[in-house]
């Protein structure tokens, strides 16, 4: 392992008892919404991940040079600058998810979770340990929107990725796709039973 | 006219922010512990996307949607500076967002302590930034029809947090399963809340 402990903490924390949705309830904003399919959901993750990562990174770097009065200004500049470039490969690369994501990808910019890393860890550290710990927080919104879309596309559409996983012999002996899940409300109900189940698991998260 | 109140409508039930669009939850989540506090941020959004979205509009209209430049000098209508609309939109609405709390600190203070943080926080509040994003991708035919679709995003952002904050208030006094109080129940509660928002899908406009 060529990472210490100390580092391994800052990338794999966010995955579990730092989680920012979970745990912090960051980032509640631009994820729901592309959730009824993993595709989408794959693509807003990994998005995510680059934009905390880069953005930690560069405003680290910046840290001393910045006066705290205008700092906000800074960051949203660094960080809507990085989202544009996104959104321009997206749109180059991926544009039918481009399109599917529609404004969820400018929406990127106001991500609390972006916002809060910068504001709690990177002005305040190196950008090595900066990094690591976007990419870690990316990766904790990334895990939980997948988690959610795949059990709201399985049970709604019946389908993984666009392919179909459920055989074709359950809907002839009456299994219907629940069109419920697709809908947004369920996205809500889904992730506060995930809350749940990861409190329980965790009973020191527990709210008084 | 017409057209104006069906917009306003749509925007705050049908479509309504948060129930429809999830945009907001982050201080709609961490304000809504009591009605009085979650009404004055409401008030503060819905202000803020008054203004906000129609500034928008014009800068996006006049300035960077494809050809918009025309007006200006010849050849104009070739350029396209689209890619610059989320930059130059967050940079209004933290302008904007300044301004208004200078002006809460000047002639509300009592409102400016109880928002404390969650004022300036507006600024990266995603029902404002999502309301300039949904104004361009809609394509709205003028000021006016922007202006309504900002007010009744405003006040469905309004009733969705004050509803909330009602229901919580309550909720404190029932005997929840304790890996589920706070945020988890809050997502349920919102959850029950967005199918009875459905029911306005039904009308027709």
């Amino acid at each position: 392992m060529i990472l210490s402990s100390h580092d391994r903490r800052l990338l794999l924390g966010p995955l579990n008892k730092n989680n920012a949705i979970l745990v912090q309830i960051l980032g509640i904003c631009s994820a729901l919404a592309v959730t009824a399919k993993m595709e989408p959901a794959l693509v807003m993750g990994i998005s995510v991940t680059a934009v905390t990562a880069l953005s930690s990174v560069i405003l680290s770097l910046l840290r001393d040079a910045i006066p705290t009065r205008v700092r906000i200004i800074v960051q949203l500049v660094v960080v809507s600058a990085l989202v544009i470039i996104i959104d321009q490969l997206l749109k180059a690369f991926a544009y039918d998810v481009s399109k599917q994501l529609s404004v969820f990808v400018g929406l990127i910019i106001t991500n609390c979770i972006i916002m809060g890393r910068i504001e709690a860890f990177a002005l305040a550290n190196k950008p090595w340990p900066s990094l690591l710990d976007g990419i870690g927080n990316g990766l904790g919104y990334a895990f939980i929107l997948l988690i959610v879309a795949f059990f709201r596309e399985l049970l709604g559409s019946g389908t993984l990725f666009g392919l179909p996983v459920i055989p074709g012999a359950c809907y002839r002996w009456g299994y219907a796709n629940n069109g419920l899940m697709i809908l947004p409300p369920m996205a809500l109900i889904l992730v506060g039973i995930v809350i749940w189940i990861h409190r329980a698991r965790n009973k020191d998260l527990i709210e008084p | 006219m017409e057209n104006l109140i069906n917009i306003f409508i749509r925007a705050t039930f049908i479509d309504n922010m948060i129930f429809a669009y999830f945009l907001g939850m982050c201080s709609y989540l961490a304000v809504s512990k009591t009605v009085k506090t979650s009404f004055g941020l409401g008030v503060a959004v819905a202000f803020v996307l008054v203004i906000t979205v129609p500034i928008n509009y014009l800068i996006n209209t006049y300035l960077l949607s494809p050809g918009a430049l025309a007006w200006l000098f010849d050849g104009g209508s070739t350029i396209d500076l689209g890619y610059l609309s989320f930059i130059v939109f967050i940079a209004v609405v933290a302008a904007v967002v300044q301004l208004l709390e200078m002006i809460v600190e000047k002639f509300a203070p009592a409102l400016y302590n109880q928002l404390g943080i969650f004022l300036p926080l507006i600024a990266v509040n995603c029902a404002i930034m999502g309301a300039s994003l949904f104004m361009q991708e809609r394509e709205y035919a003028g000021v006016a029809e922007a202006f309504s679709f900002a007010l009744g995003s405003g006040a469905g952002w309004l009733l969705a947090i004050v509803g909330i904050a009602a229901i919580r208030e309550r909720v404190t006094y029932a005997n929840i399963p304790a890996p589920l109080r706070g945020a988890g129940i809050t997502f349920i509660l919102t959850g029950l809340m967005a199918i009875s928002f459905m029911s306005f899908l039904g009308i027709s406009l």
